[in-house]
């Protein structure tokens, strides 16, 4: 009896008990940071779709009722206890949760980490929505895209030393030369407060008269810059455009201050995370630095050293389709 | 050379010069249009140093402004969103009159329980500020999701000026009428300069204080509202940091932080020094990464005047006892 338990627990912590075991559907969790937020809902809505497509899959969408690491280890331990075969989790703490992943694990279900990381200890692999460079390639297209015979574009940012912000309008900077005609002419900072991006962008307008558009990384300075467009009434001369939510930029796409804007689709990345989990699940991908995982009609995401992969290019919001994301997130 | 020694006049030329230096590097600036949104844009922060003006010269300090501002605002945006007919009327009285029950808050823990306002008014910003965080759930109110009266009516023009400069004037005219007339802003200055005269003349310094914290509360309510409609946005950080501004403000119109000293017109030329300084950065391409020394300095050096102008009164005495001698 023993040997058969040792080996039925090895071929478990292989992950084969999953796969062969299956008449039944497999169970997929997707665990996230709170309910009730928008756009977990709509990651949510993401992980159905692939669940459809895929046909056997069981989606367990859950996650604490606030935003805690403590409920989602008690969520992850329900799972366990469930014996679901995959947990795809957007965490609350990058560390507190790595013990109790690490347990899942070894009890060989497939974790994996997608919008917000844990540590590598404790998943297989993370999914981040996109990439410093897509993010930086994007920015400056979508201004671009709307400037064919070329312009003056400016860039108004969060703080001096707000990383991410930083580092995207590096990589906009190195792929400036990809979109000739294109001139950046300054570099302002919001310090991400309403009024002083507001005043920002007002300065810019007055210092560069024939300005074309502002892109802005950061969610609240694109809304301060549209509305400050707007009051000056140059919608239409200058297109404010760059990273923000669809639900805060809504009345900004309404009046034309902003033509298109970006940031990640959490349906995609619902549908992404699913895929993987179940592609990892299933054994048929690995994850392992320089393998790729398929992610359904999404293509494959490459992983780097630190088993991590970006899905997409972040996914332009535009008035065709803002109405179906306003309400979302 | 008396005209001098007002700070009113000094800061009017200081103005002017500033003006003169930027319109030489961004000539576009000192156009009367771009002034009126210098003007407009500093609104808020007028009203606000009135109102905290109010408070320092009774020797207290009002921290919360920003943050009662800013939960005012939150307050008047949700309601909009779920009654967007309320007529823009309601909500200004609304937004005074909440802005009013928060500043007695503050003024009643000074007043009742003798608490130093410092430490009174640094608890109600984080308390404001986590209440903003409970009623909103950490979620912004946007733009699309305010009626359109809510969000214009500090754009309307009247007289080439918009509504908010037009309120910002009538904030100001009142206040000067209530610091100079009545005997509320009588006593106020009463209280600062020796509440333990005032208390012998009659005046009760708790009180007063709590009635200046009252104003200081009710204009932060009021700048709530236009902070709002103004920038169409609410959310919990708004305004971070604004009470600062506000103090600065007040400083470098001359009101002393010791109470008991300052002017109306101090105050509002304060925030205009201030403000024009805030507009003009953006334009005289300053590199952003020295925007906000330049901005620290300026107000060293305003408040150096300060103490320099306090103290040559005196040696302006020993000069002319010498010269008698």
């Amino acid at each position: 009896m023993k040997p058969i338990a040792k080996l039925l627990a090895t071929a478990a912590a292989f992950g084969l008990l999953a796969g062969g075991a299956s008449a039944e559907d497999m169970r997929i969790a997707l665990v996230v940071k709170a309910l009730g937020i928008g756009f977990f809902e709509a990651a949510a809505k993401g992980a159905e779709e692939a669940a459809g497509e895929l046909g056997n899959v069981e989606i367990i969408y859950t996650g604490p009722t606030d935003t805690t690491a403590e409920g989602q280890i008690e969520v992850i331990n329900s799972l366990i206890a469930q014996k679901v075969d995959a947990i795809a989790v957007s965490a609350n703490d990058t560390d507190a949760l790595v013990p109790t992943l690490k347990k899942a694990m070894q009890r060989g279900i497939t974790v994996i980490s997608w919008d917000s990381g844990v540590a590598p200890e404790g998943r297989q692999m993370h999914l981040n929505p996109s990439s410093n460079p897509l993010i930086g390639n994007m920015i400056i297209k979508l201004a671009a895209d709307n400037l064919p015979e070329g312009g003056d574009v400016a860039v108004l940012s969060a703080t001096t030393t707000s990383t991410n912000q930083n580092i995207w309008i590096d990589e906009m900077k190195k792929v400036m030369p990809d979109y000739p005609g294109i001139n950046l002419v300054a570099t302002v900072y919001g310090d991400d407060l309403a009024d002083k991006s507001y005043r920002e962008a007002q300065g810019l307008m007055q210092s560069y008269p024939d300005l074309d558009a502002i892109i802005a990384p950061t969610s609240v300075g694109i809304v301060a810059a549209a509305q400050a467009v707007a009051d000056a009434g140059k919608i239409g001369q200058v297109n404010v455009t760059g990273l923000g939510l669809p639900s805060e930029m809504a009345g900004a796409i309404e009046s034309g201050a902003s033509k298109s804007f970006a940031i990640w689709n959490p349906i995609d990345l619902g549908y992404a995370a699913t895929m993987i989990a179940y592609n990892l699940a299933n054994g048929d991908d690995e994850a392992a630095p320089g393998a790729t995982i398929g992610m359904g009609r999404l293509g494959e995401v490459t992983l780097d050293d630190n088993n991590e992969g970006a899905m997409a290019d972040p996914f332009v919001y535009d008035s065709s389709n803002i109405d179906d994301f306003k309400d979302i997130f | 050379m008396s005209i001098l020694k007002h700070r009113e006049t000094l800061l009017v030329a200081v103005i002017a010069a500033l003006l003169a230096l930027i319109a030489s590097r961004f000539p576009g600036f000192v156009a009367p249009q771009n002034l009126v949104s210098v003007f407009t844009d500093t609104a808020p922060l007028m009203i606000l140093a009135l109102g905290q003006m109010a408070v320092i010269l009774t020797r207290c300090i009002d921290l919360s402004v920003a943050a009662n501002l800013a939960l005012t605002g939150m307050v008047v945006a949700l309601l909009n969103t779920v009654a967007p007919g309320l007529p823009v009327a309601v909500t200004i009285l609304l937004a005074i009159g909440l802005g009013a029950l928060m500043g007695a808050v503050n003024g009643l823990l000074v007043w009742k329980l003798e608490i130093p306002s410092i430490v009174v008014t640094l608890g109600t910003m984080t308390i404001f500020r986590g209440i903003i965080f409970l009623i909103s759930d950490g979620q912004w109110v946007n733009a699309h999701e305010m009626s359109a009266s809510f969000t214009g009516f500090p754009r309307l023009t009247l007289l080439g000026l918009p509504l908010l400069a037009w309120i910002a004037i009538a904030a100001i005219a009142a206040m000067a009428l209530n610091m100079s007339r009545t005997t509320l802003g009588r006593s106020i200055f009463a209280a600062g300069s020796n509440p333990h005269a005032a208390a012998y003349t009659g005046i009760d310094v708790g009180r007063t204080q709590c009635a200046a914290f009252v104003i200081s509360g009710a204009l932060a309510g009021l700048t709530g509202y236009l902070w709002i409609a103004r920038y169409a946005v609410a959310y919990v950080d708004i305004a971070g940091g604004f009470e600062l501004d506000v103090v600065a403000a007040c400083v470098i119109g001359g009101v002393s932080i010791a109470g008991g000293v300052g002017t109306v017109a101090g105050a509002v030329l304060g925030a205009l020094f201030l403000g024009v300084i805030k507009n003009a950065l953006p334009v005289v391409d300053v590199s952003p990464f020295w925007q906000l020394a330049i901005s620290g300095a300026a107000i060293l050096i305003a408040v150096a005047f300060n103490a320099r102008a306090g103290r040559a009164k005196g040696r302006v005495i020993l000069k002319s006892a010498e010269h008698a001698a």
